[in-house]
């Protein structure tokens, strides 16, 4: 029998003995009714306000994380900007050591170059010397009329032949020293093309200045804004490290298949090293374990590699010299090389175990024995697809490096912002749940009420008979006084 | 220095958990095939579970196979017995000679007339010893033989035996004349070696008599 069953005083009759209950607990909820009010009121404090102000404090925490996010997000953003500018600058003083280094000896060459066709053009300008004085002089002889004298005849004759061979000498010449200046201008071609080549070149390198004192340009108005701290900078900067967020995990991803792969390449031919069937834990096998050091050697080696060669910065190699940086980079390299190598054997390996224990299972399959195809070089190529996969892994997972920390870096930023919504949308929670408790405490005394409504009905209505009692004793008209005289006169 | 913390962390985790205790995983089988009467017809059945057995144990784990006879509780009676190496290619090695060693058994055992008797307690009680002896994590005793159990009035086997933590599968329990007769024979005497098993302490009790189906038994929980 329940609780309830016990008090009821007709346990068939549920309801009639309900309403029993109520009537009998009416009079001392009533008389409870100032005590039980503060105690709900109580009650539902007691719940609201500490959620309110865990709401306040993670509000304020979320407050707290949004600046420390900002200024994260710009002090990452200002130093991305910096160093993109840096590298800028680099390529600049590369292109000017590189080639405006060597100005002083192409403009020479230039000088030079357009010094000699110069002197080629001046010589192309001389004509050949005009014909002598005597000539006019026979043009006249040769204009007079033939009068029939047989002697003038003869010597105009001759002076004719004269000058046909003079205008033939002259002629000659004169196309002789047009092929001399046409040989000279074809001469000029070579040169023409070498200054063209080193205006081009020069053309080239200035561009290649303007498009890095462009970017300048561009990064240091970002860089400018990054200062400023404003809201668009922080909304760019937020949306970029988001997107290289979802874009580094997803080669990270990628990675991290290849890495599987390699993992499972690995792992069976390991047992021959460190011996199968021996477990570490429950699940996890010591050949197991031994492919994921070997893998994660590899993967630290890469990030050495990339670190070394400054693709990323994710150790604080600023303090090494330059030789060492060096040596560190060979000696990454050379051990990357080295797991390369031992990931190939690994492969060989693997097929061989795998080829003893497909050949094993034949045999034991048949009774008589089976035969062995005979391995050409067909079957030998997923020996080679293993072996070369074996080598190139390694250095694939090498540049996991590059997206890792990008990862990390937005990671940073995107963690914030996700820890600082979590922060806001608990407060939210934590409010709306004191809200609520205030609400249902409200509710409860209102129930409270509903169920004693019948003295406070009359409580009610004492209360106006004792107000009107009163009203009506306060308004009704003041007993006129006895005069002295005995006649009776309202003051 | 954050990926340099992250590694440390992961080797640290390694650490801590290769110096964590570890159960056993290795696994030993002991195969107890009936040689007595009729049913040393049943031997190419036998070696075909035994080559499957092989198939599937790893290195490290161990397999013997043993015979029942009229009196069977006798080390003579172990016919080929291997402990796999850790290394892969030994192991193979070592699966294909013990195969070899069971084929040639197998052989002369079909040129031979079979046993009179039937001693399979003597033979359950041979490889519950030689199990413990291995330490393996999982003991599994195979049993190839119809269960009828027949023993010569010297022989005492009515005594409580011993199989704590060993799993029992009695394998291709072929139905006799007898219980063809009256099926309640056959049904009975599994009950019976059921009840006997389980009061000894084996870990598992199970029948099968589909050998299509093996990787079903030992798969599951090898």
């Amino acid at each position: 029998m329940s609780l309830l069953q016990s008090l009821l005083i007709w346990p068939d009759r549920i309801v009639p003995s309900l309403l029993i209950l109520l009537l009998i607990a009416v009079p001392f909820l009533y008389a409870a009714r100032g005590p039980m009010h503060a105690l709900i009121r109580s009650a539902s404090r007691v719940v609201s306000n500490p959620l309110r102000l865990g709401a306040r404090w993670l509000a304020d925490a979320a407050n707290r994380l949004r600046t420390r996010n900002l200024q994260v997000l710009f002090a990452h953003g200002s130093h991305e900007v910096k160093q993109t500018i840096e590298r800028e600058f680099e390529r600049v003083t590369t292109l000017v050591q590189r080639d405006l280094e060597g100005y002083p000896v192409l403009q020479r060459k230039l000088m030079d170059e357009i010094t000699r066709i110069e002197e080629d053009y001046k010589k192309t300008g001389e004509v050949p010397l005009p014909p002598p004085e005597w000539v006019k002089a026979i043009e006249s002889l040769a204009k007079i009329k033939a009068s029939g004298d047989g002697v003038v005849e003869r010597i105009l004759a001759e002076i004719r032949d004269s000058l046909g061979d003079i205008y033939q000498k002259v002629v000659s010449e004169y196309r002789g020293a047009y092929q001399d200046r046409h040989r000279i201008l074809k001469g000029f071609l070579p040169f023409w093309r070498s200054v063209n080549q080193t205006l081009a070149q020069v053309d080239r390198n200035i561009t290649g200045l303007q498009v890095s004192a462009a970017k300048i340009d561009a990064n240091v108005v970002k860089l400018e804004s990054i200062a400023a701290r404003g809201n668009d900078a922080a909304h760019a900067l937020a949306s970029s490290a988001s997107t290289l967020f979802f874009v580094a995990g997803m080669v990270m991803l990628i990675a991290f298949g290849g890495a599987y792969v390699n993992f499972k390449l690995i792992a069976l031919p390991m047992s021959a090293m460190v011996g199968g069937g021996d477990y570490i834990t429950d699940t996890l096998q010591a050949s197991e374990v031994a492919a994921l050091v070997i893998i994660l050697f590899e993967t630290l080696m890469g990030l050495f590699l990339m670190e070394t060669l400054r693709f990323t910065s994710l150790f604080p190699f600023g303090s090494i010299t330059e030789k060492m940086r060096h040596r560190l980079m060979w000696a990454s390299l050379t051990i990357l090389l080295v797991l390369a190598g031992v990931e190939v054997a690994l492969a060989v390996m693997r097929d061989t175990i795998i080829s003893a224990d497909v050949a094993l299972k034949q045999q034991l399959g048949s009774a008589t024995g089976a035969v062995r195809p005979e391995a050409g070089w067909v079957t030998r190529i997923p020996t080679f697809g293993q072996m070369i996969l074996g080598f190139t892994l390694p250095f694939a997972l090498a540049f996991v490096a590059i997206p890792l920390e990008t990862f990390i870096n937005s990671g940073r930023t995107v963690l914030g912002v996700g820890i600082e919504l979590a922060l806001q949308g608990l407060a939210f929670v934590l409010r709306f749940v004191a809200n609520m408790a205030k609400e249902i405490g409200r509710f409860t005394i209102m129930l409270y009420d509903v169920l004693i409504f019948a003295p406070l009905a009359i409580e009610r209505w004492v209360a106006s008979y004792r107000d009107g009692t009163a009203r009506r004793n306060k308004l009704r008209p003041v007993p006129p006084l006895k005069r002295a005289g005995g006649s009776e006169e309202a003051i | 220095m954050r990926v340099a913390s992250t590694l440390t962390l992961l080797g640290a985790f390694l650490f801590v958990v290769a110096c964590g205790p570890t159960a056993n995983h290795n696994q030993a089988v002991y195969v107890l095939i009936d040689t007595s009467g009729t049913y040393v017809r049943e031997m190419n059945k036998a070696q075909a579970v035994v080559n499957y057995l092989l198939g599937t144990i790893n290195p490290g784990d161990t397999l013997a196979v043993g015979r029942v006879k009229s009196r069977s509780f006798s080390e003579k009676d172990i016919i080929a017995k291997v402990s796999l190496g850790k290394d892969p290619l030994a192991a193979n090695a070592q699966k294909r000679a013990f195969s070899e060693q069971f084929s040639a058994f197998t052989k002369a055992e079909l040129q031979e007339k079979g046993s009179r008797y039937t001693d399979i307690t003597g033979g359950l009680i041979q490889a519950a010893e030689y199990l413990n002896e291995t330490q393996a994590g999982r003991k599994t005793v195979v049993i190839f033989s119809d269960m009828q159990e027949e023993l010569d009035y010297k022989t005492v086997r009515d005594f409580p035996i011993k199989l704590d933590g060993i799993r029992v599968v009695a394998l291709n329990v072929t139905k006799l004349s007898t219980d063809n007769v009256d099926p309640r024979r056959y049904m009975d005497r599994l009950e019976w070696w059921e009840k006997r098993a389980r009061t000894a302490g084996a870990s598992d009790w199970k029948v099968v008599n589909d050998m299509e189906h093996l990787d079903r038994i030992f798969r599951a929980k090898s």
